[in-house]
C-alpha cells in the first residue's frame, strides 16, 4: 500500500481494524462478527480494593449475517468510518454531528441508514469499549456543561486562564480536558468542592466561598459530564486535592456521588480514568434536616420512582458500607427528599455561611 | 275547587267515553312512521326500496325461482321537469321481479293493508316478518305525495297481467282500489312490478340505496340485480352463484320459546281434544311420550280437554313444559347463506387479499332456532403490477413515520339476508365485533373500537324470528345466546385471518431477510473501503459477502412457508387468498358444479356481459388495476377463476 507519510494515530489503527475484521472474515467465508463488551449491571464488578466499578469479561457478538443484527452491524461500520474520518482530519465533533454525518438513504431503497440519534449514540459507546478507546480519543466531545472557579491557573489552547479572576461565571470546563488540551499550570487550593446544581455553585461563587475556604468550586449541572469528572480526577491525582461532593438529598444525588466516586455502570470501562475513589459525600445527607433544623415542610415526598431507585441503590455492591445503608434507609423511612435549595428556607446564605463551614469543621461526611 | 264555567269543567266519564274510540293500525303508523323507518326523507327512500326488494326476493325464493330484480329510482318534478337527483325531493321507485306473481284478488290487500301477509303466522325464515313493510311504504307515498301505489302482476305466461292502483284507507286499514285493468302486452312472462311515488332525498354514501343494494348482493349472490340510479347511472350485478338457497321448512313453535299468554291462546285455538294430543301436535320436539310426562309433572290428566285448562292448571302446565328437557328445535326451517355463497359474494363485491366465511351450527334462543354466519374480507387487493405509476417514495426525516392511514374495519350486518344499515351500535353483531380481541389475530384494535385495517366484517343471522330492537328492523337484539354464537363465528374468522397474516408476515420477513443483506452489503463495503483509505478491492469483498448471503437464505424455505396442506388454500378452510400471482381457494363458480344450471331454474345463468377474451396474462393485468365500478370489472370467464395449481403459480 502506498501510504502517504502521515502520522497514523493508535485510535485510527483501531478503527481501521474494524474494516480488516470484515475483510478477513469475508475471505474465510466467515460471518463478520464484532465482540462487544456488555455494558450492563450484570457485567460490572465492584473492585473493592481499588474502589472502582470495572467492566466484566462478558461480550456480545454482533454479526452481520443475522437478520436482527445486520442493520446494527452495518451502522457500527458506518460510525467507525465517520470516526476514522475525524481522526484523519484531526477534528472533534459532537454525537449529533456523527449522527448527521452517517445518515443517508441506502442505495436502491427508501431506508435510512439511521433514523434517530438514539441509534448512533450507543454505537459510539460500543466502539469505545470494543476498541478500548476513550470518547475523547475518538474526538467526540460532549457539551461544555460544567463550570470551575478557584485559585488555579489553566492553559487552554495556549491561552492562560486564571480561574481566580473570572468573576462569578468562572471558566466553562471543556469536554476534553486531557493534558494535551488543557494544562493545570498552577493550583494553590486545599480541596475541590463538586456541586450538583449550578444554582448552588452560583451561590457559592457569588459569596466567594472558594476564597474564604481556599478551594476549587466545580459543577456539572446535574450528572457531571466527562470533562468535569476528568478534571476533578486530575486535580485529585496531580495536585493531591481531596474531593467533596455536594448533591441533593435524593437517590439521584446519591447516584451522582457514586458515579464520581466509583464510575458509572454504562461507562464502567472508563472508571480507570474518571473515578475518584476517595471522594467524600458532604451533603445533603438524610441526617441533615434534623441536625440543621430544616422543617419538614421544605421536604418533598418521595415518589414511586424515587423509592424504587433508592431500593436499587441499596442493592449495589458499592453502597454496602454501613454508613450508606443507614443513609439510604433513613431517607426511605422519612419518606422525604430535600433539595440543596431548601437550605434557603433558613437564610439565603445559609449554605455558604453556616452549613458548609459546620460540615467542614465537624468533618461530617460519608465515604 | 269548582270551575267557574261549565266549558272548563273537567269532563265527566260519559264525556270522556264519547271520545274513546278504536285506533286503526294505519292511523297509528301514520303518526308513528319513524317506527317503520320513515323518519327522514333519505331513510324513507331507502326503506321503500328495501321493502319492495325484500318482498320480491322472498316471493322468488319461496316459489323456487332464481331472482332477477330490477330497481329503478328516478327523480320526479312535481309538474315541472325533474331536478337533478341530488336536489330532487320526489322520487318514483319501480321494482320489477321475475317472481311467481300475485293472484288478482290479493293484490289490493297485500299492497294496501297493514299487517296483512303470509309470513307472520308461521315459523319459517324469510326476509319479511310482519306484513307491514310494503303497505307502509305505500302509505308513506300516499301521505307525502298523494300518489297511489301501482302494481302490475302476472302469474304465468298464459295468464293476463293485471294492473292496479291502490290506496290505503287509513281509518279502516282497508285497501281502496282506484283503478284496475287487464294489460295484454306486459313484457314479462311472469312477475310483479310495484311503482311508488314518495318524498325523499337521494344521497350516496353510508346507508344509501347504493350501499344497501351492494350489500344485498354480497349476501345474495344468487340474485341478478339491475339498478338504475336517480343520477342516470345503471349498474348491473350479474348472478355469481347459480344455486337457490334451500327452501326453509315451516315449523311448529318450540315449547321453550313460548310465553304464558301464548300458551293460553294456543290452548283455546287448538283442534286437539286432549292436552297430551295438543302438546304433541302443536309443538315441535314434543313426542306423545314426552307429552304424557309433561302432563304428569303438571298434575293434569293427559286426556283433559285443552279448552278446560286455565288458571292455576295452565300455569302448572307452563312450568312443567319449561322444566322438561327437550330436544332443540329442528333447524330445517333455516336457510343459511352458506360458506361458499358468502365467499362468492364477498369476493365479487369487495376488493381484498383474503376472504373467509364461517357458518355456525344452529343454536336456539328463546326456543327459536337460528344460525350465525360470519365472513371477512381483508386487504386492499394485490399490488398493482404495472400501469399505475407508483408514487415516488421520499426518504423519511427524523420523527416521520411511514404514512399509514388509520382505516377502520367496516361491519356489514344482515338478518335473514337483509342488510341492516342503521343503528349499528345497538346491534348484537356490532357489539360482538367490538368484544372480539382482534389483536390476537394480528389486527390492530383500540380499546372499545372496531379493529383497524382494510377489512370488511360480515355478520349474518338467520332465524325464524330475528329479534329486532324496533319495527324498522335495524338492529338485532342482544340475547346472550345470539351474542355468543356471533362471537364464536367471528373468532373462527379471526383465527383464519391470523393464520393468513402470520404466514404472510413470515414469508415477508424471509423475503426481507434476503433483501436486508443485499442492501447492507453495499454500505458495509463502502465504509470498509473508506476506512482502508480507498485501497480496498471493493468488487471482491462485495462478491464474497454476497455469496455468503445467498448461502444463508436458501430460497426453498420461503416457499415452504407458503406450502399448502389441508383442504383450503394454505390449509385454511372456506377461504380465498388473492395474490399478485393468482387466486387460490374456493372460488365462486358461476354455474353449479355439474356444469348444468341447477334444478328449479327456469333459465340458464347469465354469462358475464363483459367477457374478456384477452389471454390469461393480460387478464391479470386488468384485474390488478383499480376498478371504478367494482362489479363490472370483477367479472371473469370461468376459466380465469379456476384455482391455479402451485406449479403454475410458481412459474409466474
Amino acid at each position: 500500500m502506498a501510504g502517504k507519510p502521515r502520522k497514523i494515530t493508535a485510535v485510527e489503527k483501531k478503527l481501521v481494524g474494524v474494516a480488516d475484521l470484515v475483510i478477513t472474515a469475508a475471505q474465510r467465508s466467515k460471518d463478520p462478527t464484532l465482540a462487544i463488551p456488555v455494558r450492563s449491571l450484570a457485567n460490572v464488578n465492584f473492585n473493592e480494593r481499588k474502589g472502582l466499578i470495572e467492566l466484566g469479561r462478558r461480550k456480545q457478538a454482533r454479526s452481520f449475517f443475522n437478520v436482527g443484527m445486520a442493520k446494527k452491524f452495518m451502522q457500527t461500520v458506518l460510525v467507525a468510518d465517520a470516526l476514522c474520518e475525524l481522526q484523519r482530519a484531526n477534528l472533534t465533533t459532537s454525537l449529533r454531528e456523527i449522527y448527521y454525518r452517517t445518515k443517508h438513504t441506502i442505495k436502491n431503497s427508501h431506508e435510512n441508514t439511521l433514523d434517530t440519534q438514539d441509534e448512533s449514540d450507543p454505537l459510539i459507546e460500543d466502539l469505545e469499549v470494543t476498541l478500548a478507546a476513550l470518547r475523547e480519543e475518538l474526538h467526540v466531545r460532549a457539551e461544555n456543561a460544567g463550570s470551575i472557579v478557584g485559585p488555579l491557573v489553566l492553559v487552554d489552547d495556549g491561552d492562560r486562564v486564571d480561574c481566580a479572576r473570572l468573576g462569578k461565571g468562572g471558566y466553562s470546563v471543556p469536554s476534553i480536558v486531557e493534558p494535551e488540551y488543557l494544562d493545570i499550570k498552577k493550583c494553590t487550593a486545599d480541596f475541590v468542592l463538586l456541586v450538583e446544581k449550578g444554582t448552588q455553585w452560583n451561590r457559592l461563587s457569588e459569596d466567594k466561598f472558594w476564597r474564604r475556604y481556599n478551594c476549587v468550586l466545580l459543577t456539572g449541572n446535574g450528572q457531571p459530564p466527562r470533562g468535569v469528572r476528568r478534571l476533578a480526577r486530575r486535580l485529585h491525582e496531580e495536585r493531591k486535592l481531596p474531593v467533596y461532593v455536594l448533591v441533593d438529598n435524593d437517590p439521584w444525588g446519591y447516584y451522582i456521588y457514586s458515579v464520581i466516586k466509583q464510575g458509572s455502570i454504562n461507562l464502567a470501562f472508563e472508571s480507570q480514568r474518571m473515578a475518584i475513589p476517595k471522594a467524600k459525600f458532604i451533603g445533603l445527607s438524610s441526617a441533615d434536616p434534623e441536625a440543621y433544623g430544616l422543617p419538614r415542610n421544605v421536604g418533598i415526598k418521595l415518589n414511586e420512582k424515587d423509592i424504587a431507585r433508592a431500593r436499587e441503590l441499596l442493592g449495589y455492591s458499592w453502597f454496602q458500607k454501613k454508613g450508606w445503608q443507614e443513609e439510604i434507609k433513613r431517607m426511605l423511612s422519612s419518606g422525604l427528599k430535600f433539595e440543596l435549595d431548601a437550605l434557603a428556607n433558613k437564610d439565603f446564605q445559609y449554605l455558604t455561611k453556616k452549613y458548609l463551614p459546620r460540615k467542614l469543621k465537624e468533618e461530617d461526611w460519608l465515604d | 275547587m269548582a270551575a267557574k264555567t261549565a266549558s272548563l269543567a273537567p269532563p265527566s266519564a260519559v264525556e270522556m267515553g264519547a271520545r274513546q274510540r278504536e285506533i286503526s293500525v294505519s292511523e297509528f303508523f301514520t303518526k308513528n312512521r319513524h317506527l317503520l323507518g320513515f323518519d327522514n326523507p333519505r331513510k324513507a327512500l331507502l326503506t321503500c326500496v328495501k321493502e319492495a326488494v325484500d318482498n320480491a326476493l322472498d316471493a322468488c325464493e319461496e316459489a323456487g325461482i332464481l331472482p332477477e330484480v330490477a330497481v329503478k329510482v328516478e327523480a320526479v318534478g312535481n309538474g315541472a321537469p325533474p331536478p337533478p337527483a341530488s336536489q330532487a325531493t320526489r322520487f318514483r321507485i319501480t321494482i320489477t321481479d321475475n317472481g311467481p306473481g300475485i293472484v288478482r284478488q290479493q293484490i289490493p290487500r297485500i299492497f294496501a293493508k297493514l299487517l296483512y301477509g303470509s309470513k307472520f303466522h308461521r315459523l319459517r325464515m324469510s326476509r319479511g316478518q310482519q306484513g307491514i313493510g310494503i303497505s307502509a311504504a305505500g302509505m308513506y307515498g300516499q301521505l307525502t305525495t298523494g300518489k297511489p301505489v301501482q302494481i302490475i302482476s302476472r302469474t304465468s305466461p298464459r295468464a293476463a297481467a293485471h294492473f292496479f292502483e291502490v290506496q290505503i284507507d287509513t281509518k279502516k286499514n282497508e285497501p281502496r282500489i282506484l283503478e284496475k285493468k287487464q294489460i295484454d302486452d306486459w313484457e314479462l312472462p311472469r312477475g310483479t312490478q310495484v311503482t311508488l311515488e314518495v318524498e325523499g332525498r337521494y344521497q350516496k354514501g353510508r346507508a344509501s340505496i347504493d350501499e344497501y343494494l351492494e350489500q344485498t348482493i354480497i349476501a345474495n349472490p344468487h340474485v341478478k340485480l339491475t339498478y338504475a340510479a336517480p343520477d342516470g347511472e345503471t349498474k348491473e350485478h350479474p348472478r355469481t352463484y347459480g344455486e337457490l338457497p334451500p327452501t326453509p321448512r315451516e315449523i311448529k313453535p318450540h315449547p321453550n320459546g313460548i310465553e304464558f299468554g301464548m300458551l293460553l291462546k294456543m290452548l283455546q285455538d287448538t283442534a286437539s281434544h286432549s292436552v297430551a294430543g295438543f302438546l304433541a301436535a302443536d309443538f315441535s320436539r314434543v313426542s306423545a311420550k314426552v307429552a304424557e310426562e309433561i302432563c304428569k309433572a303438571a298434575g293434569l290428566s293427559p286426556r283433559a280437554h285443552p279448552r278446560d285448562v286455565h288458571g292455576q292448571a295452565a300455569e302448572n302446565l307452563y312450568k312443567a313444559i319449561q322444566a322438561t328437557k327437550l330436544m332443540a328445535p329442528p333447524t330445517n326451517c333455516l336457510s343459511p347463506i352458506g360458506e361458499r355463497a358468502i365467499l362468492s359474494g364477498l369476493y365479487q363485491q369487495i376488493k381484498g387479499e383474503f376472504y373467509t366465511a364461517v357458518t355456525r351450527p344452529p343454536a336456539v334462543y328463546r326456543g327459536n332456532p337460528f344460525v350465525i354466519e360470519a365472513g371477512l374480507a381483508y386487504g386492499r387487493g394485490p399490488e398493482p403490477a404495472q400501469g399505475v405509476p407508483e408514487k415516488k417514495a421520499v426518504p423519511l426525516a427524523e420523527g416521520e413515520a411511514p404514512t399509514n392511514d388509520h382505516e377502520l374495519a367496516r361491519v356489514i350486518r344482515y338478518a335473514n339476508r337483509v342488510p341492516l344499515l342503521y343503528q349499528q351500535s345497538a346491534c348484537a353483531s356490532y357489539k360482538a365485533v367490538l368484544d372480539t380481541s382482534w389483536r390476537n389475530y394480528g389486527v390492530a384494535q383500540s380499546r372499545g373500537a372496531v379493529p383497524a385495517g382494510p377489512m370488511v366484517i360480515f355478520v349474518h343471522m338467520a332465524s325464524v324470528w330475528v329479534p329486532f330492537t324496533s319495527e324498522s328492523k335495524e338492529a338485532i337484539a342482544d340475547y346472550d345466546e345470539i351474542r355468543k354464537e356471533i362471537t364464536l363465528a367471528l373468532r373462527e374468522c379471526g383465527r383464519r385471518l391470523g393464520a393468513f397474516l402470520r404466514r404472510r408476515e413470515r414469508a415477508h420477513s424471509e423475503h426481507r431477510r434476503r433483501n436486508i443483506f443485499a442492501l447492507y452489503i453495499e454500505e458495509v463495503v463502502q465504509s470498509c473501503n473508506r476506512l482502508k483509505g480507498g485501497t480496498l478491492a471493493v468488487a471482491r469483498l462485495k462478491d464474497q459477502l454476497q455469496r455468503m448471503a445467498l448461502k444463508r437464505t436458501g430460497g426453498e424455505k420461503t416457499d415452504e412457508l407458503l406450502g399448502t396442506n389441508g383442504s383450503g388454500p394454505e390449509g385454511l378452510p372456506h377461504s380465498i387468498i388473492v395474490t399478485a400471482d393468482g387466486v387460490e381457494g374456493e372460488l365462486p363458480v358461476a354455474v353449479s358444479p355439474n356444469g348444468h344450471p341447477p334444478a328449479g331454474t327456469a333459465e340458464p345463468v347469465d354469462e358475464p356481459t363483459t367477457r374478456t377474451t384477452a389471454p390469461a396474462a393480460k387478464r391479470h393485468a386488468g384485474r390488478a388495476t383499480r376498478r371504478p365500478a367494482r362489479a363490472a370489472t370483477r367479472r371473469h370467464t370461468p376459466a380465469a377463476r379456476k384455482p391455479r395449481t402451485r406449479a403454475t403459480r410458481r412459474k409466474s
